[in-house]
């Protein structure tokens, strides 16, 4: 773990302030951003713990807690909510039997709520880690699911 | 560069991919160079288009033609007859259906007349991820024009005289700020992107950024070369991981061609570019919060002045624009700024690119000169309202933005006529609902969002965006009393005059304007505890089993 973190700081050395990019790139290779990681974050870039800790709290795309393989994030913003994306919440959450915040018991989904995705054309939207689905139905979302 | 006669758009989205998409781009091009098309039919695969139960899906360009279900046997049949003879291919062509109508797939020309590309001038018609496509349209010749025959102050007078107004949101005279931050004392100087579009229902600078990424890089060297700073950032949304990649690669081979770096156009202008990815906070959108998002610390907004364009990042004067803002300085360059300033209206020059959603039969982005009416753009673009539904309220400028009821239908979409009516431009978004949906559940929906992206900083917006979002709760649930309404309308006010930045100052806009319009509604919930469109469930509910006692008694 020292040794991905510090690899990954020595790439940004020329960076001006890069504490947000490499948070980033740490939560890429080691998944979350526990308290360990940030206090080697915070170690090697000579700054505070409770600095660190306050910029990858503010973030919601910084997880400072544990989740699931896949993060399954539901848009909530006005023009999905005006395509249902009320209903989409409702299925993925028996299909999955969890509530927003919480993982799957095998730990393979995490179901989260999101601003909007920028795909509102598409709307009802989510975004399952980096990629984003639209136009949802019951049956899509299935076939979605078991792709993970 | 080379000159095609025409291109195909092979889409290989993830779900194309999953049908085979990536197979038949691979004999597309097999079968062009058998039938020695190669040279005239350029092959670009894309991301996805939209309409994915149709998948693999192509498009053949200049005439549009879409073809759908497309498997590895049909190829062959399409080159033959329709590329190399001309003859459309009957039984494959597909028709695009208007809910499949994806934001990317948005070059229906026939669609719409009235449309006038400025800003989207290439997306769709270059390939992103290279730049002699780019420089194939005139790119990077509006850079040349500047730093070869412009002044700084040439080209500020320039973007002053065009009248552009920052697209992104407030409107601000662009010229003006770039005076201001050529004018500034600094040992450096800074140029940013504005690229965070957390706006809901926005999209149109994903599509800029996705489709032509030179463009955003061309204007950022331009502007740099006025304000007199060698270093831009872009600030991008974490969630455009494919705008990352293209920038990425855009900037790679613009440093490369030399169109970025060192000595630009031998000149002793250097200028380079780097990126930096927002971390899902609306907040930082904001440019204060924004450039302390890029300094590495949370996104909060602080106190202005000092404003960017004197003291921004690390302290440096910054000129800050959003990226539509930037997509339109080339084109001003070569253009000129008088023939800018005839398109739109007076005051608010230009085209504006609108993101439009909800209840219409074609959705997407459009861009059409300032000022045309709301009315034109739902019936033209729109292609009218969805279902044979009665439309019943518009969401300008997004959730900071107002709500227009119908009677206002014919009110010019530019900054200052949205104002007068109680709403906003801002950034171009439009959510169009009909007469299914409550007004009330949407209020809700809109502080619901407010209510999570108040970064806490500041009491009113803090404090306000929650209570608003707990009457508005309680009204939806049929427990509230009249007094509620005033209390609103207080709150309201207290928030727009003292939050500290336009977050809190906006959020009571979809309030004043819903309470404006729609009072009857919010009176009907309240007194009657009717929701007539059935959204507010509870009171479905209670009206239900209110029946059912009526029943059995
Ligand atoms: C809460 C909030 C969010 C904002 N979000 C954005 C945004 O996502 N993109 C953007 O360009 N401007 C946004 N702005 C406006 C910026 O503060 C700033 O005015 C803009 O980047 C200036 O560029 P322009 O003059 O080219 O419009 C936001 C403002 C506020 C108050
Ligand atoms: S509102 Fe859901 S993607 Fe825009």
């Amino acid at each position: 773990m020292e040794a991905v973190i510090k690899e990954i700081i020595v790439g940004y050395e020329s960076e001006k302030t890069p504490l947000i990019s490499i948070l980033h790139r740490v939560q890429d290779k080691l998944g979350y951003l526990s308290e360990e990681v940030l206090k080697l974050v915070a170690k090697y870039l000579d700054l505070p713990l409770s600095k660190v800790y306050g910029v990858a709290s503010f973030y919601t795309l910084l997880d400072t807690e544990e989740k699931g393989e896949n993060i399954v994030r539901v848009c909530e913003s006005a023009p999905c909510h005006v395509k249902g994306s009320m209903n989409v919440l409702t299925e993925l959450k028996s299909e999955l039997g969890i509530d927003i915040g919480e993982t799957t018991k095998d730990n393979k989904f995490s179901l989260e709520l999101t601003s909007c995705l920028g795909v509102c054309g598409v709307a009802p939207a989510i975004m399952v880690n980096d990629q984003v689905y639209g136009n949802l139905t019951a049956k899509k979302l299935e076939e979605i699911l078991e792709k993970y | 560069m080379a000159f095609y006669r025409g291109h195909i758009l092979v889409c290989t989205g993830q779900e194309c991919k999953q049908k085979g998409g990536k197979e038949v781009e691979r004999i597309l091009v097999k079968e062009l160079k058998r039938f020695g098309l190669n040279d005239e039919i350029k092959v670009i695969s894309t991301d996805c288009l939209g309409a994915c139960e149709a998948g693999p899906l192509m498009v053949i360009y200049p005439e549009g033609v879409y073809y759908g279900g497309v498997q590895i046997e049909d190829v062959r049949e399409i080159v033959e007859e329709h590329l190399l003879k001309g003859r459309r291919v009957n039984r494959l062509l597909y028709e695009m259906d208007e809910s499949e109508e994806n934001v990317t797939a948005h070059h229906k020309k026939d669609i719409f007349s009235d449309e006038m590309r400025i800003v989207l001038r290439n997306c769709g018609l270059i390939d992103p991820e290279d730049i002699k496509d780019y420089i194939g349209r005139d790119g990077y010749r509006a850079l040349g024009i500047a730093l070869t025959r412009l002044t700084p102050k040439e080209v500020i007078t320039m973007i002053e005289d065009s009248g552009l107004r920052g697209r992104g949101g407030a409107g601000f005279p662009a010229g003006l700020k770039w005076k201001f931050t050529h004018q500034a004392d600094g040992d450096e100087k800074y140029v940013v992107a504005n690229a965070d579009e957390g706006e809901p229902g926005t999209s149109k600078d994903r599509l800029i950024m996705e489709g032509d990424p030179h463009t955003l890089l061309e204007s950022m060297a331009i502007a740099g070369y006025a304000v007199g700073a060698d270093t831009g950032y872009i600030y991008v949304r974490g969630e455009y991981q494919l705008a990352v990649s293209r920038l990425k690669k855009a900037i790679e081979q613009a440093e490369e061609l030399g169109v970025l770096g060192k000595n630009l156009f031998d000149s002793d202008f250097d200028f380079e570019i780097k990126i930096r990815e927002g971390a899902g906070a609306y907040v930082c959108g904001e440019e204060t919060a924004l450039l302390r998002s890029i300094e590495g610390e949370r996104g909060e907004p602080q106190i202005k002045p000092p404003y960017p364009p004197n003291e921004g990042l690390w302290g440096q004067p910054t000129l800050i624009n959003n990226v539509e803002t930037l997509a339109n300085i080339p084109v001003i360059i070569q253009k000129g700024a008088d023939w800018f300033s005839k398109i739109g209206i007076e005051n608010c020059t230009g085209t504006k690119v609108f993101t439009l959603s909800g209840d219409v039969m074609n959705e997407g982005l459009v861009e059409v000169p300032m000022g045309t009416t709301l009315r034109e753009i739902i019936e033209g673009f729109g292609g009218g309202m969805a279902d044979g539904r009665e439309f019943k309220v518009a969401q300008t400028g997004g959730t900071s933005g107002g709500c227009i009821p119908k009677e206002l239908l014919d009110t010019p979409m530019d900054y200052d006529s949205l104002a007068e009516v109680g709403s906003a431009l801002g950034s171009g978004a439009l959510l169009i609902m009909d007469e299914s949906h409550c007004i009330v559940d949407i209020a809700k929906c809109f502080m619901h969002f407010f209510e999570h992206e108040s970064c806490g900083k500041c009491t009113p917006c803090r404090e306000g965006n929650t209570r608003m979002y707990e009457m508005l709760d309680r009204i939806s649930k049929g427990e509230s009393n009249l007094k509620d309404l005033d209390k609103l309308r207080d709150l309201a006010n207290v928030m727009s005059k003292t939050a500290l930045c336009g977050l809190g100052q906006a959020a009571p806009t979809s309030i004043y304007s819903t309470l404006d319009y729609f009072k009857d509604e919010y009176l009907a919930h309240i007194t009657a505890k009717v929701c007539i469109t059935g959204d507010c469930q509870e009171l479905v509910t209670q009206r239900e089993e209110g029946e059912r006692k009526g029943e059995t008694a």
